[in-house]
């Protein structure tokens, strides 16, 4: 195992150790007491092998899950950020459908194998977008009468 | 033979229809290379909201018994498994496809399917009744444990790593606590407003599973699928058929083997597939043609992945302890209908629970007509550009995960699982594990609440916990599944080499 994923196993596990010392912690001090039976219970197995976890992780003796590799992190990242402002602000902020053509076909333009500098590209990109929102709309909108956020657009 | 007074129910145009909707869709779905059967079926739970509950039930059974099924087509054309289920099937079914006897394999692989997945829908229908019956005398102290042991069990055989996976099946526990505590009326862990009411287990489902997938499509970069499809020439079906009964030591060896390991909760189609496969090389008189492109070993592997699928069912319907994630998924399905699986339900909900179980059995059929004249359509699915497959799935999650309760903090609750889920997969966290515990949690919850009043009142805690030979056997099996994974876990590192393992998990991923 090299530097990379061992550095990176002792940040995951860390950030998981304090999860769980936390939720612990919360579940044997918070009132009413008789509400926190259960969760002392599955608070105190899962802080015991979160710590395990870690000192493992420390010791450089964890042996399963890969990590991320430099590459892996950099091809989604534009996905990622495109994927959370869409979920966590437009959506709701700019509107359901708009937001969602937008994000649809941003992605689509990131991660399509097609050359950029061909237009026959760019029009298949549409269509695959127009095809998909009408479909999503028929089913969502018409058929099943989901109410979207409409805000600033559609 | 109740099943036979509602089996005239499938048959209405409605259900008849959503039938086959729910197998061609599957198959379709199925052959799709990174569209396992659990996120499939996660996918389709929102549109089943407006349906009545068994016509939810027979979409989705439909879904996950053809999704089976279908990952064959891409293993076999394309040599990439639709889902994990169809591994084995790869060894010998595109071998057979290179050496221009693609049809012949995917006629093989759906009349196995076919085999193995009715011998395992009628072991459900006569075990389920005769379970239910026995789990009726279930008290809070049997519940709770068995809702433990669906935790441990899935977390210490679904995972490369014991402790990783019950820390996994610890979270879906916490996260199922999360909320207002029913007896209480307290607030527990509600650090957002999204989670105020709970955390709903359908967006968390969609997350868990689809959010993953988008995220690994991303990884990809901008690089295409360079899989080839291979040509399917022309194949008498009747050659086939007569084929499979021929290779009845194979087919026998693989739905057995498939019925048992569906019973077991927690193992899966995969373990179903290989342990087939290689039962079959053992007992058959040909083992040196395994891996050349041999027809025994498809048939193996595709009668024992769809055999698990009615075994592993067994325990949802009987004891409400889903033994799989499409289980657990399917689980979901059910309570949105406000109708939760146990001993009661054949007693409350009797055409309900056989409709459902009748649709799976004349949807083995359907697969095995469907998939033999739709392959090659499925086959052009599955070759669709990753770029294009994690948009629509990511729109397909936001937009499902918004219809379960027109609310934005179900989208963000199953982003932020979904996220989460991808960065602990990388570290060796499982999400059924996960799943079971967020599933699990609120029964074992308050089972662990009335056993403890009973107890207080009664005979004491450790004494109503720990004594009876009902919680003796739970208890029993508890501790039996994590020695025994904790030992394979020794054992498997005591052979295995560092890089070894890292190359193993860079495949399965």
């Amino acid at each position: 195992m090299t530097d990379l994923p061992r550095n990176q196993h002792i940040i995951a596990s860390g950030l998981i150790a304090g999860v769980g010392l936390s939720i612990a912690y919360i579940s044997f001090t918070q009132e009413p007491a008789a509400a926190f039976v259960f969760p002392r219970l599955i608070s105190s197995v899962f802080a015991v092998l979160a710590v395990w976890t870690f000192i493992k992780a420390m010791l450089g003796r964890t042996k399963v899950g890969n990590g991320i590799s430099a590459q892996a992190m950099r091809n989604m990242l534009p996905g990622l950020i495109v994927a959370i402002i869409y979920i966590y602000w437009a959506a709701k902020g700019v509107g359901f459908y708009t937001a969602t053509t937008v994000a649809f076909f941003v992605l689509l333009s990131l991660y399509d194998p097609a050359p950029h500098t061909q237009l026959k590209s760019w029009l298949k990109r549409i269509a695959i977008t127009a095809g998909f929102m009408a479909v999503m709309y028929g089913l969502f909108a018409q058929l099943l009468n989901v109410f979207t956020p409409r805000e600033i657009f559609f | 033979m109740e099943f036979l007074f509602y089996m005239g129910d499938v048959f209405t145009p409605i259900n008849f229809g959503l039938l086959l909707l729910g197998t061609i869709g599957g198959l379709i779905l199925g052959a799709t290379p990174g569209l396992s059967p659990t996120m499939a079926v996660a996918l389709l739970i929102p549109f089943t909201f407006q349906l009545e509950p068994q016509q939810g039930l027979i979409l989705l059974g439909a879904a996950y018994t053809s999704t089976v099924a279908g990952g064959a087509v891409s293993a076999i054309l394309l040599k990439i498994p639709g889902a994990p289920a169809n591994i084995a099937t790869t060894l010998d079914g595109h071998t057979m496809a290179t050496k221009g006897e693609g049809a012949k394999a995917l006629q093989l692989s759906f009349l196995a399917s076919a085999v193995g997945g009715l011998f395992g829908v009628f072991l459900l229908i006569f075990l389920t009744p005769v379970l239910a019956q026995w789990a009726l005398a279930f008290g809070p102290s049997h519940l709770f444990w068995l809702a433990i042991l669906g935790v441990t069990v899935i977390g210490t055989l679904d995972s490369s790593s014991v402790v990783k996976g019950l820390l996994s099946g610890c979270i879906g526990l916490w996260l199922a606590t999360i909320g207002f505590d029913d007896i209480m009326g307290a607030q527990r862990f509600i650090f957002h407003p999204a989670v105020s009411g709970g955390i709903n287990v359908i967006p968390a489902l969609i997350g868990l599973f689809a959010i993953p997938q988008v995220i690994t499509m991303f990884t990809k970069g901008r690089s295409s699928d360079d899989a080839e499809i291979i040509t399917v020439q022309r194949h008498p079906i009747r050659l086939a058929v007569l084929e499979v009964f021929r290779r009845k030591t194979a087919l026998a060896i693989g739905t057995i083997t498939g019925s048992i390991i569906g019973l077991i909760p927690g193992v899966g189609g995969q373990i179903a597939g290989l342990v087939a496969y290689d039962q079959s090389k053992k007992f058959s008189k040909e083992s040196e043609k395994f891996g050349t492109g041999h027809s025994e070993g498809v048939i193996a592997a595709e009668s024992a992945n769809n055999a698990m699928v009615g075994p592993s069912l067994v325990p949802l319907l009987t004891l409400s302890i889903p033994g799989s994630p499409t289980a657990a998924v399917l689980l979901g399905g059910l309570l949105i209908h406000g109708i939760f699986p146990g001993p009661d339900l054949f007693l409350n909900y009797p055409q309900v629970a056989w409709t459902f179980i009748d649709s799976m059995l004349i949807g083995q059929l359907l697969m095995c007509v469907f998939g033999l004249y739709i392959a090659g359509l499925a086959a052009s699915v599955a070759r669709v550009p990753h770029a294009v497959m994690a948009a629509i799935v990511l729109g397909l999650a936001v937009f499902g995960s918004y219809s379960v309760q027109n609310s934005m903090g179900d989208v963000y609750v199953m982003a932020t699982l979904g996220v989460a889920m991808y960065f602990l997969e990388r570290f060796g966290f499982s999400a059924a594990p996960l799943v079971l515990g967020l599933i699990l949690g609120p029964i074992a919850e308050a089972n662990f609440i009335q056993g403890s009043m009973i107890a207080n009142a009664t005979v004491g805690t450790g004494t109503y916990f720990f004594t009876g030979w009902l919680n003796w056997l739970l208890i029993a099996i508890v501790v039996a599944s994590i020695s025994y994974s904790v030992w394979m876990e020794i054992m498997s590192r005591r052979y295995t080499t560092k890089d070894d393992a890292v190359a193993k998990e860079e495949a399965l991923s």
